[in-house]
């Protein structure tokens, strides 16, 4: 049923320890949830599990395959899609290309066929039009911006956008860092919204990072509380609200946990 | 934009010559080339044949440094090496021209692949210096390396021919010019419209988030400079048949800078620019001098002080580009267009 394993992942730089001994497993299909203070070290869990960071010790395994040596495209390849907490699109593409880049990994077209493009690179890049219109465009509302500059795009419209192209990758992990932060309140119904229809309808496996307490406690299915690199706690929303070290950590004293 | 029938409409929204505005002026673009040599004098044609050879090199520069985003200090030397592989295999091996073009395209971009293989580890001034050495290195080779490249004194070709007919003029040499011009624009158009140039973009802008998609940087780097040394190549070849000779002093650290000049003038990483930028480099000193040899004949005495000014100018102007059209000439034509488009009816 587990579709990640993390098996005692330590990270550090230079002396600075930032992920200590964190072992967690997430189910497929299911909505996973990592909370915790800002430099808790969810990032760096989301960049370990990309390939971006490497951890000195433990071991990344996705779908039963050891990925902890592979390089960020070939786990890419394998399923891992990723939206980031400072929005890392292609500025100075448009909203199209961008999502296009997302399906790279998907595509054969190779240098020739490019120079040429005769027969299959054409063929496959109409597909790829079509596919990404039908299954990206029309799914997350964004028909009216394709042809802008991302660069030109207001802050939510830009991590839909983002959104648009991690779906492009055809994971089977998402990972979002904090996809609503700095939305105002229709937005972020929006991206709950689409995180909830791609999980039902796309049978996708998220992991997400999120300060938004009551959308957290809404959609997770499970959530890790992180604390000083540290897993402080686990368990789905009721038992993780109610845990003392969370209350302690994280939540303060506000038992609802607006903080 | 949605329109009814999906495959149609997406088709037409990809095609790179959307309007029938656009293709009207194609159309009358291309009737202007091919009534040109008709219409004017060997010195025109020349130019036009020195600016067709600029434009494809440029071409391929900004595939390497104006998309892909990896800046290169050695593009002459790869033109260069196009040119002697041009020029050695017509001497030594009697081949014809258009088996020398491809090979001399191919030899440039196995060593442009050599060169561009340290960009795995490094990137930006390093990988700069690196494609600086490259020149240094290639030219030290057309310089010393005197059995094969005939020294200081270069070599010399024979006027090349096509099916027997005789390309060395410069009417005949137009064709050519024209012919392999469009070819490497389309091209380069071609690269952009699929993944593999998506991807270079990708690289430019965002490296690591670039990785993150599934790009394989290192790949794409390395495709990068073979198609951009491939292009120089094809300019080496074209170069060498035009000038039917070449001396190391064609291919100096000076030349791969006006290069780089040509498309940060037209706009980096569009391909109208460094066709607009071509232009403009091989253009603009002409002009200039055609202009000095008018005051010449009015104040003679006066050439000494206006001779270098010429340098001066054509600096000037480069600079005021880059002050006021940071984007290029590519962006100024396009305000230009949508002013004339919107003209009649402004106020
Ligand atoms: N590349 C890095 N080099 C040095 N320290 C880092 C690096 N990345 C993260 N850190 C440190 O690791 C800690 C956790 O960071 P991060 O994972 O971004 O936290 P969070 O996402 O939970 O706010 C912070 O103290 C941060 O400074
Ligand atoms: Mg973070």
């Amino acid at each position: 049923m587990a579709i990640l394993e993390v098996n005692n992942v330590h990270l550090s730089f230079g002396g600075l320890q930032v992920l200590h001994d964190v072992s967690f497993s997430v189910n497929s299909g299911e909505i996973y949830a990592i909370i915790g203070p800002n430099g808790a070290g969810k990032t760096s869990i989301l960049n370990c599990l990309g390939g971006f960071y490497h951890q000195q010790k433990g071991q990344i395994d996705f779908n039963g395959i050891d990925i902890s040596h592979l390089t960020p495209d070939r786990r890419a390849s394998l399923g891992l899609a990723r939206t980031f907490q400072n929005i890392a699109l292609f500025r100075g593409m448009t909203v199209l290309d961008n999502i296009k880049l997302g399906s790279h990994a998907h595509l054969k077209t190779g240098l020739l066929d490019a120079a040429l493009y005769w027969g299959r690179a054409h063929r496959e890049e109409m597909e790829l039009r079509e596919e990404i219109e039908k299954d990206i465009i029309d799914f997350l509302e964004i028909e009216h911006i394709r042809k802008q500059p991302v660069s030109t795009l207001a802050y939510g419209l830009q991590k839909r956008v983002e959104l648009a192209r991690a779906l492009a990758m055809q994971p089977k992990i998402l990972l979002m860092d904090e996809p609503v932060a700095g939305m105002n309140a229709e937005e972020t119904e929006d991206m709950v919204r689409f995180i909830l229809d791609i999980q039902e309808e796309r049978d996708l496996t998220i992991i997400i990072i999120e300060h938004d307490m009551r959308m957290i406690m809404d959609i997770s299915d499970r959530i890790m509380v992180l604390n000083f690199g540290q897993k402080i706690a686990e368990g789905n929303p009721q038992e993780v609200q109610q845990h003392p070290e969370v209350l302690k950590a994280y939540l303060g004293t506000d038992k609802r946990g607006q903080s | 934009m949605r329109i009814g029938d999906f495959k149609e409409s997406y088709a037409t929204d990809e095609a790179v010559f959307t309007t029938s505005t656009s293709r009207f002026w194609l159309g009358v673009l291309f009737l202007i080339l091919a009534l040109f040599p008709f219409m004017v004098g060997d010195y025109l044609l020349y130019m036009a044949n020195i600016t067709g050879i600029a434009i494809v090199a440029a071409l391929g520069l900004n595939i390497l440094t104006g998309a892909a985003g990896q800046i290169s200090l050695g593009h002459a030397a790869f033109v260069g090496i196009g040119a002697y592989t041009s020029a050695i295999l017509s001497n030594r091996f009697g081949m014809p021209f258009l088996i020398c073009l491809p090979l001399a395209g191919l030899a440039s971009a196995f060593f442009g692949v050599l060169v561009g293989a340290p960009s795995m580890r490094m990137k930006g001034l390093y990988l700069c210096i690196t494609t600086l050495a490259a020149q240094v290195i290639f030219e030290f080779f057309f310089v010393h390396w005197e059995s094969l490249t005939g020294g200081i004194r270069g070599l010399n070709i024979a006027p090349a021919k096509i099916f027997g007919l005789n390309i060395g003029t410069e009417f005949g040499f137009y064709w050519v010019t024209l012919t392999v011009v469009i070819i490497a624009a389309t091209v380069s158009r071609n690269i952009f419209r699929t993944r593999v140039g998506r991807a270079f973009i990708a690289i430019r802008d965002r490296d690591i988030s670039a990785e993150l998609m599934g790009i394989n940087l290192f790949r794409y780097k390395l495709y990068a400079f073979a198609v951009s040394s491939f292009l120089a190549g094809i300019a080496g070849c074209l170069w060498v048949n035009h000038l039917k000779s070449i001396t190391p002093e064609h291919f100096p650290l000076h030349e791969s800078i006006r290069f780089l000049a040509m498309i940060i003038v037209g706009g980096l990483g569009n391909i109208l620019g460094a066709i607009y930028g071509a232009i403009f480099m091989t253009l603009i000193p002409e002009i200039l001098q055609a202009i000095l040899k008018f005051f010449e004949e009015i104040f003679p005495q006066a050439m000494s002080f206006l001779f270098p000014l010429q340098t001066v100018v054509f600096g000037f102007l480069i600079v005021v580009f880059l002050v006021f059209e940071p984007h290029g000439l590519a962006e100024m034509w396009v305000r230009v267009k949508s002013y004339f488009r919107l003209w009649p009816f402004k106020h």
